[in-house]
């Protein structure tokens, strides 16, 4: 009998393939790594090389020797982080709860009162005076928590998993055994569903993280500098690093032979950093709540 | 009850007001009923009144001549001037016609090679050699755009960019400024994208080909399909829907685009623009650098509106191919 699976040869081009591709992917970060351990000398007279001949940890040196700029755009960033990942998680589960309730009467009211916002929109100018003007946000930290706290998608999708994994009786039984909305959501919903809780919550730290748009347009205070925006200022402004006087403390011939490239690329690599770490474990439960949106669609 | 018994003994003429008053009890004892599920949705809603209600009402801005003396409400309206000004120069077009034609190319080649990766993803043998594979075409993912920008960087920099002095001193060819030449930026774009998006996409087609049914598979071996066969009638048929909607769904988008990928890797750079500048930068631009509040107001404006008739048009093209997946 003949089974259905791909002849030898296949398997094996295939294989080479994706063995291709999985290089292909994660090439440019050793081409970052490989420019940080440089000697800046070699880069100079021979640009960035995958395997160079000279190698020298002078960057992180640098780096390391004043920290104190890096320090502090990692705890902004870790600030941000956590305080906006706890807060969206509970502000988004919170919508999500009343309108996935079948028996909730206003449910559609609130659900087009999120929805609509996927449709339409004032634009960033009328945005960002609401923030700037209204709010009076600018150089605080909320403005890099307050603008993604709510995202109609993570609402969508727990509310949809709301409704696949806890039945309407379960929760018709709590409140007839005397439990209050907040003890039943607090006590039946949410142990229920803390996968979706997971796959939220690790959308919502990526992109906490990874913001760099919030800082750019709401600071301009450098002690309040997340790591994304610090890094996107080092390179953006080709001179930033010989002006930064608080990053680099020297005469002007130290910073005149300062290895401006090869600082940029261990930065980069100090940026990636605790996403590497996690990434293991993000993948599992990104993959899960990417499905988990598939089925719906 | 006892509140509708008493309004049948009073007079007609007074039933209208009483009815009335009714119906507010009747709203108010909802309300009461369900004042906590009300008040778990308050701080969600404070968010959208003030994060996204609010600013609609900002869209004036695109009407009016902003001057900081006046404020918003006190500064004179010029009616259509601010459009007219940004349709009568080149930009309009420029940026319209960056913005669609990116997004058509990301959404046809994310889509196609997405499914070709996911599909002989599939196939694979080794399902740990599979898994293995998927996690690391998904690390991309992960990365922020500025890293990206740094990897790009590391790549095609002028002086010691890998391309012009690995690839390019190797071959004999001249260097490339690759920053002020936009000739080459409508390749470089996709690629980016596609390096970064192709393993989230691929998670979506892997679930919904792991989702069909064997027996089809059994029964198509029988017949003595190919396995090109039965790629082509039986795992492209059966994930069509998913293709559909999310393809549907990114042309809803295609007005809007990846901020991100357009502003840091080209590193804003102003000789690039007349390939690289889509609606979102251009706004960003004409508001931070230039401080024109009423151009980018109403280059904002039209983005928005073009923008809800394609998600109004590709939901209603959904609905018509399959009513569930519809979103509204």
């Amino acid at each position: 009998m003949t089974t259905n699976e791909i002849s030898r040869t296949a398997n094996l081009i295939l294989n080479i393939i994706f063995i291709l591709l999985a290089i292909a992917c994660i090439l440019p970060i050793v081409l970052v790594f490989m420019i940080s351990i440089t000697d800046y000398d070699y880069i100079v007279l021979n640009g960035y090389q995958f395997l160079p001949e000279k190698f020298s940890l002078e960057a992180y040196a640098y780096i390391f020797k004043d920290y104190a700029v890096i320090v502090k755009a990692y705890g902004v960033s870790i600030f941000v982080t956590v305080v906006g990942t706890l807060l969206s998680v509970f502000i988004s589960s919170l919508y999500a709860y009343p309108i996935s309730r079948t028996d909730f009467k206003y449910r559609g009211v609130f659900a087009f009162l999120i929805f609509f916002t996927m449709l339409f929109g004032g634009g960033l100018v009328p945005w960002y005076m609401v923030y700037t003007q209204v709010l009076d946000l600018k150089n605080t930290v909320w403005a890099l928590i307050v603008p993604m706290l709510l995202s109609p998608f993570n609402v969508l999708i727990m509310k949809t998993y709301f409704q696949m994994s806890v039945p309407p009786a379960l929760i018709e039984a709590s409140k007839i055994d005397g439990a209050g909305e907040l003890r039943t959501f607090f006590r039946i919903v949410f142990p229920l569903s803390l996968p979706v809780f997971a796959t939220i919550g690790l959308f919502n730290t990526l992109h906490y993280w990874n913001d760099w748009f919030n800082s750019m347009i709401f600071i301009t205070d450098t002690s309040l500098y997340s790591l994304q925006y610090l890094m996107y200022k080092m390179i953006s402004q080709a001179d930033y690093l010989s002006r930064n006087g608080a990053l680099i403390q020297g005469s002007a011939t130290e910073i005149a032979k300062l290895p401006g490239e090869t600082i940029r690329m261990a930065m980069a690599l100090i940026g990636i950093g605790p996403i590497v770490l996690a990434y293991p474990f993000f993948q599992r439960y990104f993959i899960k709540g990417l499905t988990l949106g598939s089925i719906k669609g | 009850m006892i509140t509708r018994e008493q309004k049948s003994t009073a007079l007609p003429g007074q039933s209208l007001p009483t009815g009335r008053r009714t119906k507010k009890g009747s709203v108010l004892k909802h309300l009461l009923k369900n004042k906590v599920l009300l008040l778990m949705l308050l701080p969600g809603v404070v968010f959208l009144l003030i994060n996204n209600y609010l600013p609609m009402f900002g869209i004036i801005i695109a009407f009016k001549n902003i001057n900081y003396v006046d404020g918003i409400l006190g500064s004179p309206w010029v009616g259509l001037d601010n459009f007219k000004f940004l349709f009568a120069t080149e930009d309009a077009w420029i940026i319209t016609r960056n913005t669609v034609l990116y997004n058509f190319v990301f959404i046809i080649l994310n889509l196609v090679i997405a499914v070709s990766i996911a599909i002989a993803l599939n196939e694979l043998k080794n399902k740990l050699a599979a898994k293995f594979y998927q996690s690391i075409m998904f690390f991309p993912y992960f990365l922020s755009m500025v890293v990206v920008s740094y990897l790009v960087f590391a790549f095609l920099n002028v002086e010691y960019g890998f391309i012009n002095k690995g690839v390019f001193a190797l071959f004999g060819l001249d260097e490339l400024n690759w920053y002020s030449e936009p000739k080459y930026w409508p390749f470089i774009l996709p690629l980016i994208n596609l390096w970064k998006g192709v393993g989230y996409g691929c998670v979506i087609y892997l679930a919904a080909i792991i989702g069909i049914d064997n027996e089809y598979y059994e029964a198509a071996l029988i017949d003595g399909a190919s396995k090109w066969k039965q790629i082509k009638h039986i795992t492209v048929p059966l994930i069509r829907p998913v293709i559909i909607i999310t393809t549907i769904l990114a042309i809803g988008g295609i007005f809007r685009s990846d901020f991100g990928l357009f502003y840091q890797t080209t590193l804003n750079s102003g000789a690039l623009y007349p390939t690289t500048l889509v609606i979102d930068t251009y706004v960003y631009n004409a508001l931070i650098n230039m401080g024109n509040l009423g151009m980018s107001a109403a280059a904002g404006l039209y983005q928005s509106i073009v923008g809800f008739f394609l998600v109004l048009g590709s939901n209603w093209i959904v609905r018509k191919v399959d009513k569930d997946q519809a979103v509204f």
